[in-house]
């Protein structure tokens, strides 16, 4: 079933120099449950893509849908976990959940319901212990725990996320990866995920979307992984397929889209 | 302490056990040293010499400087005349011989009153006007050619008006505070309105917060910090003009007191007036950072 349909999407901005067209040709579907990320090249417009579907720019051309309805703004049901984070400095791990969770459900539920949700949210992924602590008073893989936290204590039907463990360490990048493969098998709530890291997109995703450069950038190629889930990083490491479909991701940024050197 | 070579163990330091020991030989364990006792009394003299050490010669030095030009004039007193009489005048500190002659007790609260009235007032209504100016760009676009007209114009400039509204001098005093203290709050707390990160502003919209949420949870804790810088200055302004403005409008207070001494030629007065006046400003500033402290991010 079609979730989020993007059609004939267009994003046109005005700079200072001129129009500058950033997406054009955009035409996506992605079924609810599915993992689809989206890879590219710097500067290709990927994470326009993915706040158009947040609803955080307006389209300029095309249409966005989401449950057969037209993305016209934010939402709860579209959640979007940011690189940075976002949490609020001088909010508690638990109150910057609990922000979101009383918008969400805060008409229909007592305050001990949502502070439940907040503390589910907040086991989910593993930071039950960190939950009266302030973002400064944490690492930098944990807030981003904290921020997928808030992000899937709205119970969104999608999770967007934007670069979500680009500025992490590659071991805490990992440990989060497989916490967000688990989360996923759980809830099977449909995940946009824009990435750089091809190792990342191949390991998470059912299909991975790729875009070419920009300006004018659009869906170069669709790539369905077909890897069995439960995934294992370590398994997958010799696995023919998974080198397979690494390649030819590789391949598609190296080769045909060679950025140029500037 | 002996060494004996092993050319296969580069670390000589790796304990016996584990280590593929070829020739054994058995390296005693090296003793520490004994970790360099530094005694408290130690400690303090190096943060005295550190810390406290420079304002105090600074301190010695001025007096030093001021004990000479009182030598050198006639009127000027010298710090030890001054000291005895400000030893007289604050062993009474609360005396009341009618209007014009009351204690510099009394005299320090009725010019830290008109301040608090004067400043709280700006506060009152400034921060909440910094906001609607920081958040709503049509406003901006009205207010920001009057603020800009209005704001250099010298404090004492406005006393004539508040005199002429009114008519009374101590509510012209308080207006003069007001007015030459709103606006460094209002142009603060429209910057820190304006200068709030895109990416809370994100997380607002992605949560579809309410207008009081975002208001309450974002605006007000994220300007905090520009709201107390603007509090500081503003109050650092209105202690400024207290002393002019109550030399113009007369009463009880710190500038009249000034004033009055200077009509009497009592010059020891005067100096520690001024002493008194820049020992209160800095403690105002003081308490107003350690408040600020409180709202770092």
């Amino acid at each position: 079933m079609k979730y989020v349909q993007i059609e004939n999407v267009q994003m046109v901005f005005d700079t200072r120099s001129g129009r500058y067209i950033a997406l054009q040709d955009i035409n996506l579907s992605i079924n609810q449950g599915e993992f689809v990320s989206i890879i590219g090249h710097s500067g290709c417009g990927k994470s326009t893509l993915l706040n158009l579907v947040a609803g955080l720019i307006d389209v300029t051309g095309g249409v966005l849908l989401c449950a057969g309805r037209e993305i016209a703004g934010p939402g709860p049901d579209r959640a979007v976990v940011f690189q940075n984070h976002s949490l609020l400095p001088w909010l508690t791990c638990a109150d910057n959940v609990y922000l979101a969770v009383e918008r969400v459900f805060g008409g229909k539920e007592s305050k001990a319901a949502l502070k439940r949700r907040v503390a589910e949210a907040l086991e989910l992924v593993g930071l039950s212990h960190a939950a009266h602590k302030l973002p400064q008073e944490i690492s930098g893989g944990m807030k981003q725990r904290v921020g997928i936290a808030r992000a899937l204590s709205m119970q969104p039907d999608v999770l967007l996320l934007d670069e979500p463990f680009g500025a992490l360490d590659a071991l805490t990048r990992a440990t989060l990866q497989d916490s967000l493969m688990e989360i996923h098998a759980g809830l099977r709530n449909t995940v946009i995920m824009v990435t750089h890291d091809v190792d990342e997109a191949v390991l998470l995703s059912d299909r991975i979307v790729m875009m070419t450069n920009g300006p004018a950038a659009t869906v170069g190629e669709v790539l369905d992984i077909g890897l069995r889930r439960p995934r294992n990083r370590v398994d997958l490491a010799n696995n023919v397929d998974y080198n397979r479909y690494r390649s030819e991701v590789l391949k598609f940024l190296y080769e045909r889209q060679k950025r140029q050197v500037a | 302490m002996t060494v004996v070579a092993m050319k296969n163990v580069p670390d000589t330091s790796r304990p016996v056990g584990s280590a593929p020991v070829k020739t054994a030989v058995i390296i005693p364990p090296v003793e520490a040293p004994p970790p360099r006792r530094v005694s408290r009394i130690e400690a303090a003299s190096q943060r005295f010499g550190r810390v406290l050490l420079p304002p105090l010669i600074g301190l010695a030095l001025f007096v030093l400087v001021w004990a000479l030009l009182a030598n050198s004039s006639s009127g000027l007193p010298g710090p030890v005349k001054t000291w005895q009489s400000a030893v007289e005048v604050f062993s009474d500190p609360f005396y009341d011989n009618g209007p014009n002659d009351k204690g510099i007790g009394w005299n320090i609260l009725s010019s830290l009153e008109r301040v608090g009235i004067g400043f709280g007032l700006a506060a009152l209504i400034g921060i909440p006007l910094g906001f609607v100016i920081g958040r709503v760009t049509f406003i901006n676009g009205m207010l920001s050619p009057i603020i800009s007209l209005l704001r250099p114009v010298s404090p004492l400039a406005w006393l004539p008006i508040g005199l002429l509204v009114f008519k009374q001098a101590d509510p012209a005093a308080i207006w003069v505070i007001f007015i030459s203290s709103i606006w460094p709050m209002i142009i603060n707390t429209a910057v820190g309105v304006g200068k709030i990160p895109q990416d809370y502003l994100n997380v607002a919209r992605v949560l579809n917060l309410s207008e009081w949420k975002i208001l309450t949870k974002i605006l007000l804790p994220a300007t905090m910090p520009y709201v107390m810088t603007g509090v500081r200055l503003s109050i650092g302004v209105a202690w400024l003009v207290i002393v002019a403005a109550e030399m113009l409008t007369g009463g009880v207070g710190l500038g009249f007191w000034v004033w009055d001494e200077w009509n009497n030629l009592n010059v020891e007065h005067i100096i520690i007036a001024i002493f008194v006046v820049g020992v209160i400003g800095l403690l105002l500033e003081q308490m107003l950072m350690l408040l600020a402290r409180r709202f770092n991010y």
